[in-house]
């Protein structure tokens, strides 16, 4: 079934390919765009127009067909996709990612499984090499399914298959721990994890050798879906709250990866490319945000911090003999007041109470007074790098006023107070002084440096790594304790008052 | 063209696209990690294209087909979300006079 009016130009191959290469170059254009503050908006709109392109050329090729489906498959898309990405709160951007990159991930899986149906008992190594058949850019659309695909179809559409699994039910279970569906705490079996994940992989894989190989069992197949959703769902749960960007990061990779073997399998360029640029971009946009926290990529796999580093964390719970000294909204009011220098530290806390407009009117306050303020942006503060600043900018916080660690640490020892706004891990000065401390290691924003330290939290639990902060105990610390957006208000109404 | 030539080809543009992808991506600023990791998540949408493939061609019986109806669905929730999500996102590093909460065009 064609469009009746399509002429032959616009069927023609050649043509489409054409349009794929101009999309796909403006999706490399696009992404350079997105890598500078003042061409990302267009950088992605770019990305948008290549999209939109890729998709019309698709629907343009002679063997298109089945219109009703896709016009309901995209509606329904659309009714979905739509209204979530317009009305998501951007306290929630972390867990929307997560699950547009999981959406993703199972329409990989799915195209794979029904392409497994449909080549039938030609999947696989059974099918007939036909060496002369012209194969160019449309290898099962020309019809020759019939002899089979060569093998290498199989190969990638099984892997496609096992990493779509693996990032869908993967992605599913980090949105459900931050949008805390699923508790935030690392789920675990303890030591047995790793083999568990191992045997799951292993599992999945010899299911997809024998299925390349041509067994041609469906039961098989649905089995390695079930492993690699299975993988997913034990390599996720694991992971504490902290980890989460760095996971959903790696995920979103896979995805990309997920989506260069479908092109391969499918034979076209756009798919490869694009899905090839996310896998690479993704993959260093991981090994970044694991290298600010000083985790391994491997080590954050395997298990998260999982019982070792809860072990470590109940134990240096003892080592603290100090006290914790509370304030009041009132005297940390004060305080602030007569400061010169304020650096504001926020954190997960901060995105979970949506206290930025509150904190952008505490800083205005301040500034009033001749207060200079500033904010120490931690990459990993947040749930996802940049996290903060997304949240920050909402708030119509001058840009200039986001200080990355690099650039604030150096300035917290003439910062007379250093208001902490729900963070905690990133905070923690066992990082540089506890070499057992499972966060030994990653660079942390130094408030303890700072004259006076204040920190806004709901209560004396531990952050996500499972650890206590020794900050609390330090003598220069005093502890608000609150909901960061109330205590934020009550901080502001009380200036008033100074 | 023979079998062999046209694995090897895409194989090729393989490697390319994952070194573009690094070069493009090794000096961005902290601060607009999450709008690329939006972004980047948009543009793996793409697999939308696989789904609109497939569903076209002969020898889908009727679980194909509302398996592929479920992927194209999923596709474009992937690309027409991200995008918008990203977009809302970049327009937010926009300093403006205007408070947010406008309406964006698509």
């Amino acid at each position: 079934m064609t469009l009746p009016l399509a002429t032959s130009f616009l069927q023609n191959e050649s043509f489409l390919d054409v349009l794929y290469i101009i999309a796909f170059g403006l999706f490399i254009q696009g992404l350079r765009g997105l890598s500078g503050p003042t061409t990302a908006v267009r950088g992605n709109r770019i990305a948008a127009v290549g999209m939109t392109i890729a998709v019309v050329a698709t629907l343009l090729n002679p063997n298109e067909g089945e219109w009703a489906l896709i016009v309901i498959g995209v509606a329904i898309g659309t009714a979905v996709g739509v209204p979530a990405a317009r009305n998501v709160k951007m306290t929630a951007m972390p867990q929307m990612v997560a699950l547009f990159n999981g959406v993703g991930g199972g329409a990989v899986f799915l195209i794979a499984w029904s392409e497994f149906r449909r080549y039938g008992s030609t999947y696989g190594s059974h099918s007939i090499h036909v060496t002369t058949v012209t194969i160019g850019e449309h290898t099962i659309t020309s019809g020759i399914f019939s002899l089979g695909p060569p093998t290498y179809v199989a190969i990638f559409s099984v892997f496609a298959a096992i990493i779509g699994s693996v990032s869908f039910w993967g992605s599913n279970i980090a949105f459900g721990k931050l949008q805390e569906i699923i508790p935030g705490r690392p789920i675990s079996l303890g030591r047995a994890q790793q083999w568990v994940n191992l045997l799951l992989l292993l599992l999945a894989l010899a299911a997809g050798v024998a299925l390349v190989s041509g067994t041609h069992s469906e039961l098989l197949f649905i089995g390695m879906l079930l492993c690699a959703a299975l993988l997913g769902n034990a390599v996720v749960l694991p992971i504490g709250g902290a980890d989460m960007p760095v996971v959903i990061s790696l995920l979103n990779a896979f995805t990309g990866l997920s989506a260069a073997a479908t092109g391969i399998a499918l034979n076209n360029p756009a798919l490869i490319v694009a899905g090839m640029i996310v896998g690479a971009s993704g993959t260093i946009l991981t090994n970044l945000m694991a290298t600010a926290m000083n985790r391994s990529i491997p080590a954050i796999i395997a298990g998260g911090f999982g019982g070792g580093g809860a072990v470590e964390g109940a134990s240096g719970a003892g080592e603290h003999a100090g006290t914790v000294r509370s304030t009041t909204a009132a005297d940390a009011a004060i305080q602030l007041a007569y400061a010169n220098r304020v650096v504001i530290v926020p954190g997960y806390g901060m995105a979970v109470a949506q206290a930025q407009h509150a904190v952008r009117e505490l800083t205005k306050e301040l500034e009033k007074r001749q207060v200079e303020v500033s904010y120490a942006i931690h990459p990993v503060a947040g749930r996802m790098p940049g996290h903060m600043n997304v949240l920050l900018a909402e708030a119509d916080v001058p840009y200039d006023q986001l200080k990355e660690m690099e650039e604030a640490n150096p300035e917290f020892q003439r910062t007379d107070v250093s208001l902490v706004i729900g963070a905690n891990d990133v905070t923690n000065p066992a990082a540089k002084n506890t070499p057992s401390s499972p966060i030994y290691g990653m660079p942390i924003l130094e408030v303890n440096d700072s004259h006076s330290v204040i920190v806004i939290k709901r209560s004396m639990n531990p952050g996500f790594a499972g650890i206590e902060n020794e900050l609390y105990y330090d003598p220069k610390t005093e502890m608000l304790f609150g909901d960061a957006k109330t205590a934020v208000s009550e901080i502001t109404a009380e200036l008033a008052h100074v | 063209m023979i079998i062999a030539s046209t694995l090897t080809t895409n194989l090729a543009i393989l490697v390319l696209a994952g070194f573009i992808g690094f070069v493009v991506i090794s000096k961005v600023p902290n601060t607009l990690h999450t709008p690329l990791m939006s972004g980047t998540n948009a543009i793996h949408g793409i697999v939308l294209l696989g789904g609109l493939l497939v569903v076209g061609l002969s020898g889908n019986d009727t679980f194909n087909k509302i398996i592929l109806v479920i992927a194209i669905a999923f596709g474009t929730i992937n690309v027409v979300g991200g995008f918008l999500v990203t977009d809302r996102m970049l327009e937010m590093f926009k300093s403006k006079p205007k408070s947010d909460g406008g309406e964006k065009g698509s």
